[in-house]
């Protein structure tokens, strides 16, 4: 048994998680998040870093950005802002097809914005 | 790890697809996620825990949470609410657990490939020939975008699908950057079997 500090602070993060290591919901690296009425009565009533996600998610936030801007790792991430979902302070932003997008609409649409960005 | 919060945020409505840039290390990746993103790219960490996505606690096997392995990303708005994100698979081959994370809900692949080390993008070449929803293509990532070699030779080499393009660009030009990624779009609007505008 080792006591190097890397590995201690390796291991903290899920101490704010209760230990949990996987989310109930399906959350991509992608998966947009953000909270649609942002009180700041709330902010009081949530603890560190999930006050943190709360705050950054004023504005629309990809789980991997929320992960990058905040320092979380993304398991954490994905566990927090599964509670966040469950409390309704937070919502989940479907996927393409969750949104009634076909596949072939979804690749016309990002074709044509990588079109415009050439010139 | 710096963070820039985007001067461009996301609308009220806006939903995200993702794209994921592959390669050996070394390659042009996080030069390429560079050349396009409107956000500054930014690095995130996955624990190697993330390994055992089944288990709901790590208190059987705590020894498992050893390494962090970063991931870059950068994000483009191709639409007023439709967010395209980039990501580049890390830098090590070894991590195979988190390319699945990766390229869940893709819409594609483009492997990157550095025409004087082509055996570095052998693994991931590999990887989505196995991963049958995720359609890749190959950029030869080349300075000017010259190849010093016929591309169908580079393509023998590579032993890749005939159908699966193979193209050349400069990872550190914008055009070149958007152009391979259209290639990849493309190719995966011709797999696709919807009806156009069902």
């Amino acid at each position: 048994m080792t006591s190097a500090p890397a590995r201690s602070a390796r291991v903290r993060p899920y101490a704010i998680t209760g230990g949990r290591t996987s989310s109930r919901r399906p959350l991509l690296l992608e998966t947009l998040v953000s909270v649609p009425d942002f009180e700041r009565a709330v902010c009081r009533e949530l603890v560190a870093e999930t006050r943190e996600i709360y705050v950054l998610c004023r504005a629309v936030r990809s789980i991997a950005e929320i992960s990058a801007g905040l320092g979380i790792p993304l398991g954490v991430v994905r566990v927090l802002v599964s509670d966040l979902v469950d409390e309704g302070r937070v919502r989940i932003h479907p996927s393409p097809a969750a949104a009634g997008m076909s596949e072939h609409v979804l690749l016309e649409r990002v074709l044509r914005g990588l079109q415009t960005l050439q010139h | 790890m710096v963070y820039r919060p985007s001067s461009t945020d996301l609308a009220p409505s806006a939903i995200s697809t993702k794209i994921v840039i592959a390669g050996g290390f070394g390659t042009g990746k996080t030069t390429f996620v560079r050349s396009i993103s409107e956000i500054e790219p930014v690095t995130t960490e996955a624990l190697m825990t993330e390994a055992g996505a089944g288990t709901d606690s790590l208190s059987a096997t705590p020894d498992k949470v050893t390494t962090t392995v970063a991931m870059d990303f950068g994000r483009v708005s191709v639409d007023a609410d439709l967010a395209l994100y980039l990501f580049g698979t890390p830098g090590q081959d070894r991590f195979w657990f988190l390319w699945d994370d990766l390229i869940r809900g893709a819409l594609g692949a483009v492997v990157l490939a550095d025409p004087r080390r082509l055996a570095d993008c052998f693994p991931a070449i590999e990887y989505f020939e196995n991963a049958p929803d995720a359609p890749f293509i190959v950029a030869l990532n080349c300075f000017d975008g010259i190849l010093p070699y016929e591309i169908e030779d580079v393509r023998a080499a590579l032993a890749i699908n005939p159908e699966v393009p193979l193209l050349t660009c400069d990872a550190r030009d914008t055009a070149s950057a958007v152009y391979t990624l259209t290639e990849l779009v493309r190719y995966a609007m011709s797999r696709t079997s919807d009806p156009v505008f069902a």
